[in-house]
């Protein structure tokens, strides 16, 4: 195992200088330029953007550009956003907690879903109770984030006055009613997507459940007069999650990346809405550190899921 | 049209009081002046500038709550300097201060300054080549400081350095400020100046504290500590800011203006769409006040019904317009399509352009997409209806288009198109990615396929349409298509940069890397001369007629189609007392701001 972690680290640091000189690649040859919006203004001369376009080396080969944005990054310097003139690394770190928590909440929500409800449709299959989550699942998951989201700002927000839509970071006061407000706010974009989710996963875990229930050692034990808790509990659950598990693990720099759409129905100040914001302005710096940071939790989450996958499971072994 | 004799008569008229100020402004904007210029003439003709009638009611400073804005395009930074677009500028807006803004009739109002310029109280020099002003007493920084004639001259020469590469270089390039004591600054024109009303005033006139900035000039500018935590003279004191999200003030007890700001505390959340920003302040009641609202009339109009806020429309906007490509777009010379030494095929052709401009339905513009927010205009600015002379009407008629295309010898060929000599009347039209612009589209393609020409539609993600990057093909200043379409922004004091657009050295072109400001391609001497003459015109009307002259050539010669003139949009809390202003930021009386308690 050690000479496995051995090799798959070694492979990281090519992977990661590969996916860097494609993403710079791409957007440098991509279309669109920061200053766009002076152009539009006829009182702003054209020297001005001109100006900015050196200052910030966007006039230099791409090679040469390429190369300052390593060193720098290397270096630690994040770089430093077009748009709003302060380090990139700044602009993450405000946009982190919001991001952490709410689309940390949801993964949750999803979970506490789909597992339950999985395992008890596939321990009972074609019951009542499976058609019924199935079918659930099929529609949470095929109906958009923006089309659910919509609905529940008009039905909760627009219609029954019961929560507030637009996620605001800076709420005064302290305490419980603090609190309290926080968790008003969270919970439509939350339950939005935590409900997408879990439905993705719950067919997930229900299908896996499937394949080990009717396996020899279940039927073994019970055969052996154990009761249906310890059966489900112990055998069936604990090996029909290993995959599950390791989905789980795959799924996880998303909480990074943020739920673009939902963000931006909701407002909630994440990093995908500044990924989609950077993205729109052609703000390079803030794009490469924010993909970038999601290229290395990708790799390193994978990892981790291979990793997981076999010590959870003792009949795989690496070579 | 108003000749300058005409226009003398009628500012006289003006003064006298015989004829209303309101109206002859109105008119003035008819023919393609701003507000701003127009109080500017006529200040020079001795007619004072007048006041506002808002008035202010509460009686102490605070007590207000939280003032809620929501602007669905977040400020990403707080520096005026910096500013691109109005997001930032309004950011600063709250921190930040001028010496003078554009109230919504074109008058200067005092805010840092204690009194506005004029040539009778010899501020103003009767050739237009200093402005003397005198700032307010007793005005202090955030941090405490006191506001000095140093500040403002610091300003000018942290702006004009090219090495800060500052967005507001263009208002303080050409000019000279020294300090005439410690509370007075006088401003120098390279040349007489009849708009002398730029530099310091409105959104790019905002000062930034001399001894927060000193230390980072020219290259390290955007170094300097205070461009995230601003310290102004402004009603709000800054709290938090993150950029693209959200930016918070609170109360500045030590402001300069008596009794206000009524709120305890002011912030600006960002993000988003302006549909729901819409919804948020009509429908739910969450926030006070948003900006902008790109929305369809009918929803907003459904909105409304709601009677949480109502919707303000207010002048100043942009003309949404159609370009008439002058150059082939189809043929390569020297690496660049759309090349000047290339003529248009058919849209040189006089009739070809009047019966497009006849084919262009206004009024369905207005009716179905863009409601309030779009009046149907012929001229390049508004056009309010009694104002309209017989040649520039805003007619829609397929069948006068038809006649005037048999006549000019364009027949209906084999496929239904029109041709004349083998070339064939087909169009590719483009403009940027956006529900009403495409909805537009539509309208004249249906109208143009009715009379025989064919017309294909192109529309292009706003963010390149409008990039000037060199290598991209689809941008508007390449123009590679026959006609496309977009707004251009009138509040620009000065119609003289406005009217840049049109003249010959300015062509758009690969030489000039396509920054040039004429993308029609338009070449016309008479204009040409008419532009030079009115930059060595110091006497405000007769550089007023110049312009109209201008707008008319433009208009006559069908260089662009106006399609609709676009008001600002806000959405109001109704229990907010505000004044808007076109021709200045949204917010740029929010000192002045109340709500009902």
């Amino acid at each position: 195992m050690l000479g496995y972690l051995v090799r798959r680290l070694s492979l990281t640091l090519p992977s990661l200088l590969g996916i860097s000189i494609v993403l710079f690649g791409l957007l440098a040859l991509a279309p669109g330029d920061p200053f766009s919006d002076l152009a539009t203004d006829p009182s702003i001369p054209p020297s001005v953007a001109a100006g900015l376009r050196a200052k910030f080396g966007l006039d230099d080969p791409i090679p040469i550009r390429y190369l300052h944005w390593l060193v720098a990054m290397l270096h630690g310097d994040w770089g430093f956003s077009f748009a709003s003139r302060i380090n990139v690394s700044t602009l993450i770190v405000q946009r982190l907690p919001t991001t952490l928590a709410v689309i940390g909440a949801s993964q949750i929500l999803a979970l506490l879903i789909a597992v339950p409800i999985g395992v008890y449709a596939g321990v009972k299959p074609y019951s009542l109770f499976d058609q019924v989550a199935s079918s659930l699942a099929l529609v949470g998951f095929s109906l958009p984030t923006f089309f659910t989201g919509l609905v529940f700002i008009l039905l909760f927000s627009v219609e029954l006055h019961w929560l507030p839509f637009v996620y605001r970071t800076d709420i005064g006061g302290s305490g419980p009613s603090l609190y309290w407000a926080y968790v008003r706010q969270a919970i439509m974009p939350v339950a939005v997507l935590g409900l997408f989710q879990g439905a993705a996963w719950t067919r997930f875990v229900r299908a896996s459940v499937l394949d080990v229930v009717h396996l020899d050692y279940v039927i073994t034990a019970r055969a052996k007069g154990l009761s249906e808790r310890v059966v489900v509990f112990k055998h069936i659950v604990r090996n029909a999650l290993i995959p599950v598990v390791t989905l789980v693990a795959l799924q996880m720099p998303i909480v990074f990346g943020g739920a673009i759409i939902t963000e931006q129905i909701f407002r909630v100040p994440g990093i995908g809405s500044l990924l989609i914001s950077a993205i729109l302005a052609n703000d390079t710096p803030v794009i490469m550190a924010v993909t970038f940071v999601f290229a290395c939790l990708v790799i390193l989450f994978n990892l981790i899921a291979d990793l997981l996958y076999g010590w959870l499971d003792p009949r795989i072994s690496y070579r | 049209m108003l000749n300058e004799q005409q226009l003398r008569q009628q500012i006289e008229e003006v003064r006298t009081g015989r004829r209303s100020r309101r109206a002859f402004l109105r008119e003035m904007i008819a023919l393609g002046l701003s507000a701003p210029f127009v109080t500017q003439m006529l200040a020079h003709s001795r007619v004072a500038m007048a006041a506002s009638d808002f008035k202010y009611m509460p009686a102490r400073a605070g007590g207000g709550g939280t003032l809620k804005l929501l602007w669905w395009q977040g400020p990403t930074l707080l520096n005026p300097h910096f500013a691109i677009g109005t997001k930032d500028q309004d950011g600063s807006r709250m921190f930040y201060e001028p010496l003078a803004g554009w109230d919504p009739d074109g008058n200067l109002a005092p805010i840092l300054a204690a009194e506005i310029p004029n040539v009778e109280s010899g501020t103003v020099d009767k050739d237009l080549n200093w402005v003397v002003w005198k700032l307010k007493q007793g005005v202090k920084w955030h941090d405490g400081q006191p506001f000095t004639a140093d500040d403002c001259v610091f300003n000018w020469q942290y702006a004009s350095d090219p090495a800060t590469a500052a967005t507001t270089f263009g208002s303080y390039k050409d000019i000279k400020v020294s300090k005439l004591d410690d509370h007075t600054i006088k401003v120098e024109f390279q040349k007489p100046k009849p708009f002398w009303a730029d530099a310091f005033v409105g959104p790019r006139g905002m000062v930034i504290p001399k001894h927060l900035f000193e230390q980072y000039r020219g290259g390290s500018s955007r170094e300097a500590p205070a461009n995230l935590a601003p310290v102004g003279t402004g009603p709000y004191l800054f709290v938090d800011f993150k950029p693209g999200d959200l930016v918070r003030g609170k109360i500045n007890p030590n402001y300069h203006m008596p009794n206000r700001p009524y709120f305890d505390a002011i912030e600006m959340k960002g993000g988003g769409d302006a549909v729901s920003a819409a919804r948020a302040v009509l429908q739910t009641g969450e926030y006070d006040f948003a900006w902008n609202m790109q929305v369809e009339d009918a929803l907003l109009r459904r909105l409304e019904e709601g009677g949480k806020g109502h919707v303000e429309i207010f002048a100043g906007g942009n003309i949404e317009h159609i370009e008439i490509n002058n150059t082939d777009p189809s043929k390569e010379v020297d690496g660049e399509r759309s090349s000047v030494k290339t003529t248009h095929p058919f849209l040189t052709d006089p009739a070809v352009r009047q019966a497009l401009s006849l084919l262009v339905d206004r009024l369905s513009v207005e009716k179905f997409i863009y409601g309030r927010t779009g009046k149907a205009t012929a001229n390049f600015i508004n056009n309010p209806r009694q104002f309209v002379s017989k040649d520039t009407s805003y007619e829609f008629n397929t069948a006068k288009a038809t006649d005037i295309l048999d006549q000019a010898g364009w027949k209906p060929g084999s496929s239904g198109i029109r041709e004349k000599n083998g070339i064939k009347l087909r169009l590719v039209f483009q403009t940027s990615i956006n529900a009403p612009r495409q909805k537009t589209q539509e309208i004249v393609k249906q109208a143009c396929q009715k009379v025989g020409i064919d017309v294909e539609i192109k529309a292009v993600p706003a963010s390149v349409y409008f990039s000037s990057d060199v290598g991209n093909s689809d941008t508007y200043a390449k123009f590679y298509t026959d006609i496309q379409m977009f707004s251009t922004t009138m509040n620009q004091p000065d119609p003289g940069d406005f009217m840049r657009q049109f003249l010959s050295s300015e062509v758009a072109s690969k030489d000039n890397k396509w920054q040039g400001r004429n993308i029609t391609r338009w070449r016309n001497d008479d204009y040409d001369a008419l532009y030079h003459a009115s930059e060595y015109e110091t006497d405000p009307v007769k550089r007023a007629a110049l312009f109209i002259q201008m707008n008319d050539l433009v208009i006559k010669g069908v260089v662009i189609i106006p399609v609709v003139y676009r008001p600002s949009v806000a959405a109001v809390a109704t229990k907010l007392h505000v004044l808007l202003s076109g021709w200045d930021s949204y917010i740029w009386n929010v000192y002045d701001w109340y709500a009902d308690a």
